[in-house]
């Protein structure tokens, strides 16, 4: 097993991460590296910190302390420009969060448009001002042509096209969420990050979100998924991380924890949800 | 004397004032200023509303946001704290000749009305960026976009159309402000009837066909806000 473990691309690696809001410390000191093409099931309690773990990768909540290192660098320092590194970290939320005076299209084509255009200007000002080896290699029209491709790829890929032109407010919870995971593909993410995809929805569009997840899964994108549906996380992870208390206080492939768990806290957890 | 005479006459003596004395230009002249200072007043009330409101929502981990916010606070405190007029008077006597600076009354009056304005609006804005559901700030941040690209992209006109009714009533109040241009040589609709009026010393109706004037032109704003609030909506349902 070790063996193995050496040769894999570590994605992202988290060093004793703590998070404290004043006097209450609701991450305790985590470490963990999650390897590319790994599928991490997060559960556990209520209040036990899955989220906010989850929010600490992306740094959407700042760390108290420790480190998280992706792409070569410890995010979790304020002083590198987290900007750039969430763009290649996708996240999905629980309440979908799609932008409410956008399109469909629009939504997808935001942030790529919006990312890309102003680094292309930042590129023309630099030369501009002299740096000569710089190669303008495209155009505003190229930026949103190629965004507005990709985008309608997705879309097509989850049956939606028709939708390209429409508000969220018309949609179901199904079609919402499902356009928020491609709306974060459309970036290439290297991880992507799901908190609770499916606990807002009505229970007969849980199918089509996960049946999404479970397809990107096996692409092999990375992901990192918080969860109440324990069939779901057996099914498709390949490691269980059970949050309680701050702590990472068990973890295993899907058939150690669910079939052997080690930990009284599990054993409790499991016979409640089971 | 002229007190006593009748409404028919009175109508006569403004209806001759109005047509025969230049009275209509004056009219024109006042209604056209003060529909351009309070149109521009309310843009550039809207733009340092805006800024002000945006600043405040940061969340003040740095020392310049905490300074800014504060110089934000105490421009607030200011411009609510005293009366238009005395800003008006404060700005064309005092700030703008110590400044060296020289421009018709006009631009005086529509920067000190947009000054004004911004103070109101950004607190009307900032309520309208906190109706926003914190999710839409969230999904922006987490896709790599920083918070002003998120601000003005998604939060500030979603902000916006929650407080179109209110901004409106900001319009209207800048529109019925106007009135006290006439402080320092403005000709506003005010000073125009107060004109005419002056002519024959004859007020009774000069002065209830300013009021009119002023009513006719609130209720058109309203009935425009009305109109753009229909189409907003509507945007969003279909399309
Ligand atoms: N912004 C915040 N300020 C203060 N306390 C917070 C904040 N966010 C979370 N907490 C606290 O952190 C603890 C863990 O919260 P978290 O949302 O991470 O739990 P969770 O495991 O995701 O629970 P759930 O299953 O209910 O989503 C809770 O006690 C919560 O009250
Ligand atoms: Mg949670």
């Amino acid at each position: 097993m070790n063996e193995t473990l050496n040769e894999r691309v570590p994605v992202l690696q988290v060093r004793n991460l703590r998070k404290h809001y004043g006097s209450n410390q609701v991450l305790r000191g985590i470490t963990e590296t999650i390897y590319e093409g790994e599928k991490v099931a997060i559960i556990g309690p209520s209040g036990g910190g899955k989220s906010t773990f989850l929010r600490c990768l992306n740094c959407m909540e700042d760390p108290t302390s420790g480190s998280i290192i992706f792409d070569g660098e410890d995010i979790a320092d304020m002083k590198v420009d987290i900007n750039l590194h969430r763009e290649h970290i996708g996240m999905v939320f629980q309440s979908f969060n799609l932008f409410n005076n956008k399109t469909v299209l629009e939504n997808i084509m935001l942030a790529p448009v919006t990312l890309r255009t102003k680094k292309l200007r930042k590129k023309k000002l630099q030369k501009f001002f002299g740096k000569k080896d710089i190669v303008i290699d495209t155009t505003v029209e190229q930026i949103k042509a190629e965004a507005k491709e990709t985008a309608m790829r997705l879309l097509k890929r989850i049956g939606l096209e028709e939708k390209a032109d429409v508000y969220p407010s018309t949609l179901s919870g199904g079609q919402k969420q499902r356009i928020a995971i491609i709306r974060a593909l459309a970036m290439n993410p290297k991880v992507m990050l799901f908190d609770e995809p499916t606990s807002a929805l009505d229970p007969e569009m849980v199918g089509e979100v996960l049946d999404l997840i479970r397809q990107l899964g096996n692409e092999g994108m990375t992901m990192i998924i918080v969860t109440h549906e324990m069939g779901f996380a057996r099914e498709i992870a390949d490691r269980i991380f059970f949050i309680s208390d701050g702590i990472i206080s068990e973890q295993g492939t899907p058939t150690e924890f669910f079939d052997h768990p080690k930990n009284p806290r599990t054993v409790e957890f499991l016979s409640k949800v089971l | 004397m002229r007190f006593f005479l009748s409404f028919p006459k009175k109508w006569d003596v403004f209806y001759n004032t109005f047509v025969n004395h230049n009275g209509y230009k004056e009219v024109l002249t006042g209604l056209q200023n003060t529909l351009i200072i309070a149109v521009l007043g309310l843009l550039i009330g809207i733009v340092i509303g805006t800024v002000i409101a945006a600043v405040k929502v940061i969340p003040p981990y740095k020392r310049v946001t905490r300074f800014f916010q504060r110089i934000g606070d105490i421009y607030v405190a200011f411009f609510r704290g005293t009366p238009m007029v005395v800003q008006l008077l404060l700005g064309y006597y005092v700030l703008f000749p110590m400044l060296g600076i020289n421009m018709p009354v006009i631009n005086v009056c529509v920067t000190i009305f947009g000054l004004n304005s911004g103070a109101y609006i950004s607190e009307i804005m900032r309520g309208g960026i906190n109706s926003v559901d914190p999710g839409q700030m969230e999904a922006g941040r987490a896709l790599g976009l920083s918070f002003f690209s998120t601000m003005m992209l998604i939060v500030i006109p979603q902000a916006i159309k929650n407080i179109l009714p209110t901004l409106g009533n900001e319009f209207i109040t800048l529109v019925k402000e106007t009135s006290i241009v006439g402080f320092v040589g403005a000709t506003d609709i005010c000073v125009a009837f107060r004109y005419i009026g002056t002519n024959n010393y004859e007020f009774m109706v000069p002065y209830l066909v300013m009021a009119l004037i002023y009513i006719v032109l609130v209720l058109i704003i309203t009935l425009l806000i009305r109109l753009m609030e229909r189409r907003l909506k509507r945007n969003e349902r279909n399309a």
